[in-house]
Parts: structure tokens; sequence; C-alpha cells
């Protein structure tokens, strides 16, 4: 496999491709992403189609950037209308989502079933924006995904700040001075374009996805923006290498869809296992506290009884000790577990007729409770 | 033009879609008063601060600081929003957010230096904070949360504060530890308005206090205007309970 | 019958068909949710055709609708876990499915005879030969009868159901007191929306089948704020946007399809702008109209304001006025015209003053609007 990667020049154009726009479309989908706007990016992908079908029919070519160009005015157009509906009419969000997407979507149809009537236009090609062809990818085109890959990297690092700030608490960002609108409307234009970049990859279909996926898998390994927008890059990029030599493996793969499948897995695995915010992570963590809260209980009544009886080491039996109803702990045997747990706590300890008593620790430990819930 | 206010909202007029939330409100605020905006719900509370704060466009009307604009003025104006206008799964953590404060005097494109992380940190130990400030703000409790929205007005260094109900959500301690700083904040000169909700500690916590419902119903000195009857005039027809 | 004719009734039938649950999801904000479903029954349709071996099993209908309410139900978890918001959920879900799907058809492409083209675009073209016959009889296009008993398992769904569907869409927790759960309802509308797709996708293809379930009852609800009418205002809107939209494929011999969503865009764009209540343009004038109104009022209550006090030669004149209302010239002198002209103010000494019926003009709006809360 090393050595068709080393030797196969197409398929290293193809792979540089692909992590050029699994790294852009990361760390843009990064804010995409926190500011909740992942669903805008799929409307957005879908209204690139006839933007693309029209800069062919008005040029007649099929150069890349012009193409590129088209879809990104068909991509604002369909922003700037979806949000002015919800503006001007009672129609939510998302309905409006949905309406230009499919309207869009339907028109680049139509544009592009006429242009395949156009006697000898040049025209085959182009519905590969549909799904996404990475192997067509030219070294060309990765040298505009380049530019704009570098230009875009580099303003979310000038503007890093207001980009944060704007995304965190847009009033309090636009009380101290700084302009909301254009900040917003600046990276708006950024995550446009960096969806666009990747139409040609994965298409206008699944694109949405590269933008949310790698940005989602990252917010789960860390809890800072910096590190998400870096890690996501990385993980974008490596779903893509990954997803265009799976493809390139194995015959009749689609490199798009591929791609999608990788970083799919790459965010199950981090909603499973990230730590502190992971699933499999926050079970144990419950489990662990359920049982601390139980023990608690347990210990609070002992406290109680101890508190109630002269002698604080006086032993009591386990029916006595049985918390009142409200308690989740039933059985006997359970509630034998949870003090046999505080006695290796060293929190309780047992006597020769297997009853129980509050240690000294055990007191101090409850009368630290009680502090606690007062603050 | 008056010096002894510092800030002179003129006939201030706000409208959604014709409806109006203030209507013609005239209002002097003296320099060095902790004061009260009392008023029933949709009486405009949040509103008013906004519209000061130039973050709503009024139908009609003026504000003044100092006498002068607010954007000359803004650098001496901090603000805490309601804490729940923000997402707090924003993966960012305490100390980050309380240097936002600082972004205002840092400027555009420009990073925060060592200074203002220590201006941060320090605004931070002020609201008893400084153990969290590496953590990640979606584990703060309510009261924490207005802690840190505290700290990151405080590290603005201003001279007038705007703060929109500090006291939501936060927990009894955390509402004595907030009155206490913004009283020194007062003793130090500075102005602070509070959009406010429980009429109780008004007369314990503010000195001066402004009953609002779409007009300005009375605006002074809490012993003078805090009175049942302007309280009946402010409250009258909403069913909303009056105070005692 | 001609196949022209077919082709134009089997538009109608998949219009109508699509709206009326796509009703509902518009009124229960999951308009986002046809994306997803519209996508991921393709993978249901997928591993159907693996189980049975063929293309016209009903299997493949029903292993369709599961997967319509797996997406939903898979969604929903992912939005649980709150690690994910709803619309990244949405926009991780269906992706994955539908990539699962396009990977299988492509790499067995050969074995089933569904191409990706045709399953995303659909081509109404060829729905007229694909006949239904009954005992050797051509009785017509057999997407007709299938899409036929899809609008009638719909009609029957909204009828029977008509009073559970606007229960739990406007006040779910009123449903639950009432004994109809809301999640019942929830996953049994999702099963139709996702039998809808299934049926309709063969002759619209999945995108275009979204421009129906959302498109006319979007526009309906432009019109109408009753739900019956929404119901049959988007029924019908649906009807003729498959009519216009077929017209217009075969005057540009483009993708019928595509036109039938083309047409449904604009249908909407004509009511967004020119509807009688909702239009753009009435929203317009209405705010405008209602500006100026507005105004008035607030010019007469800051008289009212000011009247009689020390100030009021400054505040209310005519010279200054501006000054302290931070108004333009323009728009002060048009509504001083007006109150002028309907007597509620007159002008002494430059200063401007409020007639007796402008004062009691002014505090009964102050009134009214205090009291409005």
């Amino acid at each position: 496999m090393l050595d068709m990667i080393l030797t196969d020049y197409t398929l290293q154009i193809v792979s540089l491709g692909s992590a050029l726009l699994g790294i852009i479309s990361g760390v843009l989908g990064s804010f995409a992403v926190i500011r909740k706007e992942s669903l805008l990016g799929d409307a957005v992908s879908h209204s690139a189609l006839p933007g693309i079908a029209l800069a062919f029919l008005m040029t007649q070519s099929k150069r890349t950037e012009i193409l590129l160009l088209g879809a990104l005015i068909s991509g604002l157009l369909s922003t700037f209308i979806i949000l002015s509906i919800v503006k001007y009419s009672r129609i939510k969000f998302d309905s409006a989502l949905a309406l230009i997407l499919s309207v869009f979507f339907g028109g680049g149809i139509v544009l592009l079933t006429y242009i395949q009537k156009i006697p000898n236009a040049n025209q085959a090609g182009l519905e590969n924006f549909i799904f996404g062809q990475a192997s067509t990818l030219l070294k060309r085109d990765i040298q505009i995904m380049g530019i704009l890959g570098v230009v875009l990297i580099t303003l979310i690092v000038i503007f890093w700040k207001e980009f944060k700030i704007v995304s965190f608490d847009s009033d309090f960002a636009e009380s101290l001075g700084f302009s909301t609108k254009k900040i917003t409307t600046l990276l708006f234009i950024m995550i446009v374009t960096a969806i666009i970049i990747g139409l040609q990859t994965v298409g206008v279909i699944l694109m949405s996805a590269m933008l949310t996926a790698p940005a989602v898998a990252a917010r789960q390994w860390t809890d800072k923006l910096s590190v998400m927008v870096v890690l996501s890059a990385l993980f974008g990029a490596v779903s893509g290498v990954i997803g265009t030599i799976l493809s390139s493996l194995v015959s009749k793969l689609p490199t798009g869809p591929m791609i999608v499948i990788v970083i799919s897995i790459i965010v199950i695995f981090s909603l499973c296992f990230a730590p502190n915010r992971g699933l499999i992570w926050k079970y144990f963590r419950n489990r662990k506290k359920e049982r601390t809260i139980n023990e608690d209980q347990v210990l609070v009544n002992l406290y109680r009884l101890a508190m109630n009886h002269e002698d604080l080491n006086h032993s009591h039996n386990i029916s006595i000790i049985k918390p009142d109803k409200s308690m989740t702990v039933k059985s006997a045997k359970e509630l034998t577990k949870k003090l046999e747990s505080l006695g290796s706590r060293g929190l309780a300890k047992k006597d020769y007729f297997n009853k129980w008593a509050i240690t000294e620790k055990g007191l101090e430990y409850v009368e630290n409770y009680f502090k606690k819930e007062e603050l | 033009m008056n010096l002894d206010y510092i800030i002179e909202v003129e006939d201030m007029t706000v409208a959604y879609e014709a409806k109006p939330v203030l209507w013609d409100v005239d209002l002097n605020i003296p320099k060095s008063i902790l004061m009260a905006v009392v008023g029933p719900n949709g009486a405009g509370k949040s509103t008013l601060i906004k519209a000061m704060l130039d973050l709503i466009k009024p139908v009609s009307g003026n504000v003044l600081f100092n006498g002068a604009s607010y954007k000359s003025q803004r650098k001496h104006i901090g603000y805490v929003p309601q804490s729940e206008s923000v997402d707090w799964d924003f993966p960012t953590n305490v100390l980050d957010v309380v240097l936002m404060g600082r972004y205002g005097e840092i400027g555009w494109i420009k990073r925060p230096k060592e200074e203002d992380k220590k201006k941060a940190r320090e605004a931070l130990e002020k609201v008893n904070m400084i153990e969290f400030a590496d953590r990640q703000i979606s584990q703060l409790s309510g009261g924490q949360q207005q802690r840190v929205f505290l700290a990151r007005a405080l590290v603005q260094d201003a001279d007038i504060y705007f703060m929109d109900e500090p006291f939501k959500g936060v927990d009894a301690k955390t509402e004595k530890a907030i009155i206490s700083i913004l009283k020194e904040l007062k003793e130090r000169g500075k102005t602070i308005i509070v959009v406010h909700h429980d009429l109780q500690t008004v007369e314990e916590y503010f000195d001066w206090v402004v009953l609002l419902n779409t007009q300005i119903i009375a605006s002074g000195p809490v012993s003078e205007v805090f009175t049942d009857e302007n309280l009946r005039k402010t409250y009258r027809s909403t069913g909303q309970i009056l105070k005692r | 019958m001609s196949p022209q004719m077919e082709i134009q009734i089997i538009a109608v039938i998949v219009a109508v068909a699509c709206s009326l649950p796509g009703v509902f999801l518009v009124l229960r904000k999951m308009s986002m949710m046809s994306d997803a479903i519209t996508h991921t029954i393709l993978l249901g349709i997928v591993i159907g055709f693996f189980m049975v071996n063929s293309l016209t099993s009903p299997f493949l209908i029903v292993g369709a609708a599961l997967m319509g309410v797996i997406t939903v139900f898979l969604t929903e978890m992912l939005n649980n876990t709150k690690l994910v918001s709803e619309d990244s959920a949405i926009g991780i879900v269906f992706p994955l499915l539908f990539s699962i799907a396009i990977v299988i058809i492509s790499k067995y492409a050969s074995s089933v005879h569904l191409d990706t083209d045709s399953v995303l675009l659909g081509e109404l073209a060829f729905a007229p030969f694909n006949r239904m016959k009954v005992f050797g009889i051509d009785i017509g296009a057999k997407a007709i009868y299938s899409m036929g008993g899809i609008l009638i398992i719909n009609l029957l769904f909204v009828i029977i159901f008509f009073k559970e569907l606007k229960i739990a869409t406007f006040d779910p927790a009123l449903a639950t007191v009432l004994g109809f759960s809301p999640a019942l309802i929830h996953y049994s509308l999702m099963t139709i929306v996702s039998i809808t797709a299934v049926g309709a996708f063969e002759s619209v293809g999945s995108i275009l089948v979204i421009a129906f379930m959302i498109g006319s009852p979007v526009t309906a609800y432009l019109i109408t704020d009753n739900l019956k009418s929404m119901i049959i205002l988007s029924g019908l809107i649906g009807g003729l946007n498959g009519i216009l939209g077929y017209q217009l494929a075969s005057f540009l011999d483009v993708s019928i399809a595509g036109s039938m969503a083309v047409m449904t865009g604009v249908v909407f764009l004509l009511v967004f702008i020119f509807s009688p209540s909702r239009g753009l343009l009435t929203i317009v004038s209405r705010r405008k109209r209602q500006k100026i109104e507005f105004a008035g009022k607030s010019l007469m209550f800051h008289i009212y304001n000011h009247e009689g006090k020390e100030e009021e030669a400054l505040e209310s004149g005519i010279y200054t006025i501006k000054e302290h209302l931070q108004w333009n010239e323009k728009f002060l002198k048009l509504i001083i015209k007006e109150l002028k002209d309907k007597e509620k103010i007159y002008i002494k000494d430059d200063i401007i003053k409020l007639t007796e019926s402008g004062r009691e003009y002014a505090i009964k709006s102050y009134e009214e609007i205090v009291s409005g809360f």
C-alpha cells in the first residue's frame, strides 16, 4: 500500500487534495458547528449546483475556478434568500432551509439536463459535482485549493479573537465596539468558501458532513477552541487521505462516501471513548457517583444513629441502619455491600456480631459533607 | 448638558414592529450610585439597557455619557448580559471568558498580553473564582457563571457598569458576594445600573431606583421613590404581585 | 390514456401525497428531517434488495420505511447525549447512512439495477413504461397505483388522526395529559413520511421529494391560519406545482422532477411577495404605515410629557425637536404634516402644541400600551 502511495502520481494528487479539503473544512467547520450552522452548510452545498451549471452555460468553460465562482455566488444567494424568508415571514428557519435547498437543487438538475441537450457541448463531468469525483482532481485544482486554504486559515489566525468572541457572546462583542455584523459576514463567507472547495471531491450532497463531522469529533476531545480547530483539521485530513486510499485500493468504491464513512467512524469513536465527555466515560462516572451517593446516605444514617446514642462507638444492627423509604438501597444484602465498601474506605467498622458503627474518619466525612451542602 | 449627571437619556422610544417597549423615556442618572431598574415583565428593562448600549436602534431619542456619545465613551462602560444569552457548552475556559473583557481595550487583531491575563486573574480572585480559572465553562453552576460574567466586566475597568439580571439563577451566597462587590465599586466612584427582579431586596441592595413600565414611573433615591404608591403605578393592571 | 397525461397524473398524486405529512413536518419544525429521511431510505432499499433479491418486492418499502424511522431515532439518540447539538446530529447521521448506501450500490452496481443518479434525481418520463396489468389487461402506469395507494394511506392517516396530530403538534404537554402519546404520534408520522418518500423517490428522486413535502405546505402557511385549510391548500398547490412543472419541462425538454421543484420555488416566491395577508409587499407597506402611525403617537406623547414645563420651548420647539428625537428633517416634516391634517397638533410661537383631541389620544394610546402586557 505504502509504495502505491509513493509511486502512484494520481493517487498522490488526489490524496493531497482530500487532505487539504479535510483541513479546510475541519477548521471552518469548527466555527459552523459551535455557531450551530451545520444545516446551513447542507443548504449551501446543495444550492451550489445551479451556480456550477450556470457558470458553465455562460462561459462554456470547465475551469475549476470559474465553476467554483458560480457555486460560491449561488451558495451565498441561497443563504441570502433563506435569511430573507425568515426575516419577512413567519416561516421558520428549518423550513426555509429545506425549501431553498430542494428548489435550488432542482434548478441545478434542470440546468444539467438542459446542458446535456446542447449539441457538441463539452459538458461531460458536470454531474460529478453531485457525488464528487476525487479522481478528476488535477494539479491545478490542488494549487487552487492550497491557495484558498492558506488565505482562509490566515484569516482565521488574524481574526481569531474576533471570531471567538462574536461566536460566544455577540451582544457583549458589540458593546465592546466590534462590529458583529461585519465579523459574522466575513466568517460566513469563509465557511461558504470552504464548502465550495470540497464540492469537486465529495460532492454537493455529502459536503455538509465534511463540515460537521470533524468538528463534532474534535469537540469531544477538548474544551479549548484552539485545540478543537487543530484536531478537527487533523481528523478531516486523516479521513480524507484514508478515504481516498481505501477507494483506490478497492475497485468501484466512490471516494466521497468513503471519506464520509471514515470521518463518521472517527465521530462514533470520539463520542464513545473521548475522556471526560465520552459516553462510556460518563457511564462509569455516573455509576461511581451513584454508588458514592448511596453510600453517603448509609453513612449519614449511621451518623444520625450515633448522634442519638450516648456512646458514639455503639454498633447497630443492619435492620436499624436501613435507610428511610426514599433511599434506593432496598435489600439487606445490598446494604451489607455498601457497609463493606464504607468499611474498606475506613468510614465505618464492623464488630463481632456483624453490627456496624461509624468511625472517627466517618464522622469527619459526614460533617464536611454537611458543610459543603451549606455552601 | 448637565454635568451633574453621568448618563442622560433623552426622549428614548424603542419599538418592536410598531409595538413600543420604551416610550419617550427621559432619565438622568447621577454619578456613583448603585441603581436598580425595576418593573413588571415586558416593561422594557433589558431593552432600556440595550438601547443605552447602542445594541438596539431606538426609533427616537438620544443617550449621552458624560455629555458625549456612547461611541466615544465606550471604553468607560462595562456590560454584563443575561447569562442565558450565551451557549455555556462553548469550548472555552473561565480565564478565557474573563479575558474577553479586555478585548475592547486590546482592539482589533492584536492578542491579549501577559498583563491582560494578570488583570483577568485578579478579577477572578475578586469574585472568588481563581481556582476555577482553567475550568471548562459548562461545568459551572448558575452562581459561578454569574461570577465569571462579573469578573469579565471587572476587567473592563469601566466607570459605568450595566448588568442584566445578575442575580438570576444564583445561590444566596453568590448573591451576597456579588452585591458586596457592587457596593465596593460604588464606593470607588463607579456607577452601576442593574436590572433587578426581586422587589424584596431593593431597599437592602440599592441606593437609587428606576421604576419602569414603558415609561419611567419614578426615578430617584430608594428612600424617596420606592413607595407603595409608585409600585402600584408601575405594576398596575399587570396582575404581577407587588412587594411585601 | 396518453403517456403525457399519465405523467401529469403521477406528478399530481406524488405532490399531493407528499404535502399531507409535509404540513405537519413544517408545523413541528422538523422540515430538515425530510432531508435526512429522503436520503437514508436509500440504504433501506439497498438492504431490502439484498434480502429479497428483487426490486419490486413490497419488502423494500418496509425496509425503507424502517430505515426512515431508524434515522429519526438515531438523530434523537445522538441529540440526547447532549454531546452534539440537534443540527449537527442530523448533519452526521444522514450522510453516514447515505454514504453506506452509495458505497454498496457502487460496489455491486452490476447486480443491482439501481443507479445512484436515478435514485437521487428520479425520472418521471420513464414512469409510464412500467405498466400495471391485471389478468393481462393494461390498466395504466404502475406508479399511478403505487403512489395512489400511498396517497390514500396518507389521506386516511391525516383524517383519522387529525385531532391527535393537531394536539400533539401544538401542545405536546396537553397531548400527554390527555393520554395521546406524542412519541407514538411522532413516530407514526415519521413512518408515513418514510413510506411516502420511498414511493415518491422512484418517480421524482429523493431530493426533490423534499420540495414537495416542504414547498407546498410552506406556501400554504403564508396564505392561511387554519390547519384544515392549510392541508387542503397544500394539496392544491402541490398539484398545481406538478402540472406547471411538467409543462415547463416539456417546453424546455429538461428533467421533469427538477422543473417541478423549480415551479415549487416560483409559486412560493410569488405567494411570498404578493400574498394579501402575509406577503412581502403587504408586510413592508404595513410596517411603513405602522412606523408613521407610531411616530405620530410618539411625537404627541413627547409633547404631552413636556407640555407646560420650563423645557417645553426646547423639547417641543419646531426647530429644536428633531435634536431631541434624533429624527431627520424629512421624516419629522412628514409626521408633523400628518398630525396637523388630523388636527391633533397645532403650532404656536414655534412650539408644537397638542389639541384637546390630540391630548386625549396621546393619553389613551399610552394606557393601551401599558395595559397591553
